[in-house]
C-alpha cells in the first residue's frame, strides 16, 4: 500500500512538473505584477500617493520588510530609496 | 505497399539516427561534457533558469514544438506522391532537424541560455538580430492567418468537432482554476478533462453543428476563420494560466493518444497504401516538387521554430549538458513522427486510388483539403481498432483544431510583444498599449487571410502555406548558419552544419523565385509583396553568412568554454 502511494506522489509530482515548466516564467511574471500593485497600495503613502485605508495597510508595513529590500534590489538600488524605510 | 512497413521503416530510421548519428554528434562534433556546468546551475533564479528533469524538459520541448504544422505540411505535400515527401521526411529529421534542434540547444547552452538571436547577433553582427526580429515577424504574421483558415476548413468538413472543441475551453477554464485558485495537483483534473473530452467526442457526433453555406456573400469557411480570429485575439488577452496553460497541457495528452492511435491503427489494419508512391499525373496548376516540396514540408523535417523553443525556453533548464542530445534530438525525431504519420494516413487512409484522387484533384484542392484528407484517412486507421469512422474523424479533427487554436493563441500574445517592442524601440508608445496592439494584430491576421487569395476570400489562406513554410526554413537556415561559424571557428567539422545551411538556402530561395513568378502572373499584389520582402531577406542572409565568414573570431568568443 504504501509503494502505490508513493508512486502515486511520484506521478503526481511528475505532472505538476511537467504542467509548470512551459509557463514558469509567465505565471512567475503575472504573480510578481500583481505583488507589485499590493507593495504599492501598502506603501502609497510613502510614496505621496494619499490612501484612505493607511490606517491599516501600517500594519502590514512589517510584514512586507524583507519583500521589500528583495524589491529594491530587483529594481537596480543598492540601498532604499525611502526616507522612513531602511532595510538595508 | 503496406503501410505498416512504411511505419515500421520509419521507426527503424529515426532509431537508427538517434543511436548512431546524434551519437557522433554529441561525442564528436559538440563534445558534451557531462561536467560543464549549464546555465540552470549557474544562473538559477527559480524562474527562467531551474534545473529540470530531462523526461519533464523532453515533454515540455515535445509538444511545443509539435503542433499542427507537421499534419498540414506531409497532408498538402503528399500530392506529389508518398514516396518524396516520406523521403524528405527521414533524411530531414534524421541529417538536418537533428543538428539543428540538438545545436541550437547546445549553443544556447554554452553562451548563458541566450536566445538564437542574441547569438546571432554575437556571431554574425548586430544586423543579424534585426535580420531575425524580422523573418519572426512575418513566420507569425503567416502562421495565424493559415491556421485560422485550416481550422475554418476543419469546421465546415468535419461540423461534428464543434461542440468538443468549443466544450474543450470550459473544461480548460476549471482546471486552470482549480490548479492555480484553489491549489490542486494536476494530474487528476487532466485525466478527468481528458475523460470528459473523449465523452465530448462521441457527444458532438450526435449534435453536428454547421453555419449556412453562404451567409452576407461569404462561405461558412469565411466566418468560421472571422470566429476563430476573434477567439485567438480574446483568449489572447486573457491570462496564461486560465486558458492557455491548461489547454495546452490537455492537447499534450491528445497528441500522444493520437501518435499512439494512428501507428496502432496501422499495424492492427495494416492497411494498404493507394496514393502513388511518385504522383506521374500531377494536375494542372501544381508546382514543381523540387523546390516546392523542401518548403511545404517544414515542421516535420526541419522547422526554425525548434530552435526558438531550444534556445527560448529549453536550454536555460537543461540540467546536464549530455541531455541536450536526448532533448534535444529526440524532439525532432518525435516531430518527424508526427509528420510520418501525416503520410501515411494520407496515402493508405483511403480506400481506393480514385477516392484518394477526389482529395489531390488539383493544387488548389490539396493545398485547402490536405488538413480534411489527413483527418479522413487517420480517422479510417482508427476504424480498424473499433472505433466507430463518424468518431474517430470528430477525434482528429478536434485535436488538430486544438493544436492550430492553441497556435493562434500564443501566435497573437508574441505578435503583440513584437508590436510593443517595435513601438519601444521606435518611440510609437501607442502600439505598447494591449488593446491597440491586440486590434492591430487582430487585423492584419484577418487582412491576410481574406485578400491573401482575393478570388477566395476568407478560404483562400492557405496559398500563403509555401511562403510560411519558406520563412520557418529561414529561421532554420540563420540558426545553421550561426552553428556552422561557431564550429568553424573551433576548428570542428562544420560541414555538417553547413551542407544543411547551404540546402535549406538554395530551397526557400529557388521557391520564393516560383512563387513570385506565380504571384506576378496572377497579379497578386499583396503576395507579391509579402515574397519580395522574404526573398530580400533571403539574400539578406546570405550575404550576412559570407561576410561573417570572413572574420576572425577567437573561440571563447564563440561559447562558453567552461571550467571543467
Amino acid at each position: 500500500m504504501g509503494a502505490i502511494k508513493r508512486r502515486w506522489h511520484q506521478l503526481n509530482r511528475f505532472y505538476d512538473a511537467l504542467y509548470v515548466t512551459p509557463y514558469r516564467r509567465t505565471a512567475r511574471r503575472a504573480q510578481r505584477r500583481q505583488e507589485d500593485l499590493f507593495r504599492l497600495l501598502v506603501m502609497s503613502e510613502a510614496l505621496g500617493i494619499p490612501n484612505p485605508a493607511s490606517f491599516y495597510t501600517l500594519e502590514l508595513l512589517p510584514f512586507l520588510m524583507e519583500d521589500f529590500h528583495a524589491w529594491h534590489l530587483r529594481m537596480g538600488m543598492e540601498h532604499s530609496p525611502l526616507e522612513g524605510m531602511k532595510c538595508c | 505497399m503496406t503501410s505498416w512497413l512504411l511505419a515500421l521503416s520509419a521507426f527503424v530510421v529515426f532509431f537508427l539516427g538517434y543511436r548512431f548519428y546524434s551519437r557522433y554528434l554529441a561525442e564528436k562534433l559538440f563534445r558534451l561534457d557531462p561536467d560543464f556546468i549549464t546555465p540552470a546551475y549557474r544562473q538559477e533564479d527559480g524562474i527562467d533558469f531551474v534545473p529540470t528533469n530531462k523526461f519533464v524538459l523532453w515533454g515540455h520541448h515535445f509538444t511545443s514544438v509539435a503542433g499542427a504544422a507537421p499534419i498540414i505540411g506531409p497532408a498538402i505535400a503528399m500530392i506529389w506522391g508518398w514516396g518524396p515527401a516520406l523521403a524528405w521526411v527521414l533524411m530531414g529529421t534524421v541529417f538536418m532537424a537533428g543538428i539543428h534542434d540538438f545545436g541550437t540547444l547546445w549553443a544556447s547552452v554554452r553562451n548563458r541560455g541566450q536566445s538564437m538571436g542574441v547569438i546571432a547577433r554575437n556571431v554574425i553582427g548586430p544586423r543579424a538580430l534585426t535580420l531575425f526580429l524580422l523573418i519572426i515577424f512575418f513566420l507569425l504574421l503567416m502562421v495565424n492567418a493559415v491556421f485560422a483558415v485550416a481550422i475554418g476548413t476543419l469546421f465546415t468538413n468535419f461540423p461534428a468537432s464543434v461542440m468538443p472543441y468549443w466544450l474543450q475551453i470550459p473544461i480548460a477554464l476549471v482546471i486552470g482554476y482549480l490548479v492555480y485558485k484553489r491549489n490542486w495537483s494536476i494530474l487528476l483534473p487532466s485525466i478527468v478533462g481528458l475523460a470528459l473530452l473523449l465523452g465530448l467526442v462521441y457527444a458532438g457526433t450526435l449534435m453536428p453543428v454547421s453555419l449556412p453555406e453562404e451567409t452576407a456573400g461569404y462561405p461558412a469557411t469565411a466566418w468560421w476563420v472571422l470566429i476563430m480570429l476573434t477567439y485567438g485575439a480574446i483568449a489572447s488577452r486573457l491570462p496564461v494560466w486560465l486558458l492557455l496553460q491548461p489547454r495546452d497541457f490537455i492537447n499534450a495528452h491528445l497528441l500522444f493518444v493520437c501518435l499512439a492511435l494512428v501507428y496502432l491503427g496501422v499495424f492492427v489494419g495494416r492497411p494498404e497504401i493507394v496514393a502513388p508512391m511518385l504522383n506521374q499525373d500531377l494536375p494542372d496548376g501544381t508546382p514543381p516538387m523540387l523546390p516546392l516540396l523542401f518548403v511545404t514540408i517544414a515542421c516535420g523535417a526541419i522547422s526554425g521554430f525548434h530552435g526558438l523553443v531550444s534556445s527560448g525556453t529549453t536550454s536555460k533548464q537543461l540540467k546536464k549538458e549530455t541531455d541536450a542530445r536526448f532533448v534535444g534530438y529526440l524532439g525532432a525525431t518525435g516531430e518527424g513522427l508526427l509528420a510520418v504519420a501525416a503520410i501515411l494516413a494520407t496515402a493508405a487512409g483511403f480506400a481506393t486510388f480514385s477516392e484518394w484522387s477526389e482529395h489531390y484533384g488539383s493544387w488548389q484542392q490539396a493545398s485547402s483539403q490536405g488538413i480534411a484528407a489527413f483527418v479522413q484517412g487517420a480517422g479510417s486507421f482508427l476504424q480498424h481498432l473499433g472505433i466507430p469512422l463518424v468518431v474517430a474523424t470528430t477525434f482528429m479533427s478536434m485535436m488538430v483544431v486544438a493544436f492550430a487554436a492553441t497556435t493562434l493563441d500564443t501566435g497573437m500574445r508574441l505578435q503583440r510583444f513584437i508590436l510593443g517592442e517595435i513601438g519601444r524601440q521606435y518611440n510609437l508608445p501607442v502600439l505598447s498599449n494591449i488593446n491597440v496592439a491586440t486590434v492591430l494584430v487582430f487585423i492584419s491576421c484577418v487582412a491576410l487571410a481574406f485578400f491573401a487569395d482575393p478570388s477566395n476570400p476568407g478560404a483562400g489562406g492557405m496559398v500563403l502555406w509555401p511562403l510560411f513554410g519558406t520563412t520557418n526554413q529561414l529561421t532554420a537556415g540563420l540558426s545553421l548558419l550561426v552553428l556552422t561559424l561557431i564550429l568553424m571557428h573551433l576548428k570542428r567539422n562544420y560541414l555538417l552544419a553547413l551542407i544543411p545551411c547551404l540546402f535549406v538556402g538554395v530551397m526557400t530561395a529557388w521557391s520564393m523565385l516560383i512563387n513570385i513568378g506565380n504571384y506576378l502572373a496572377d497579379g497578386n499584389v499583396l503576395l507579391t509583396a509579402i515574397g519580395g520582402l522574404i526573398l530580400v531577406l533571403n539574400i539578406w542572409l546570405v550575404l550576412e553568412g559570407i561576410a561573417a565568414m570572413g572574420r576572425k573570431r577567437a573561440p571563447e568568443e564563440m561559447l562558453d568554454q567552461g571550467e571543467g
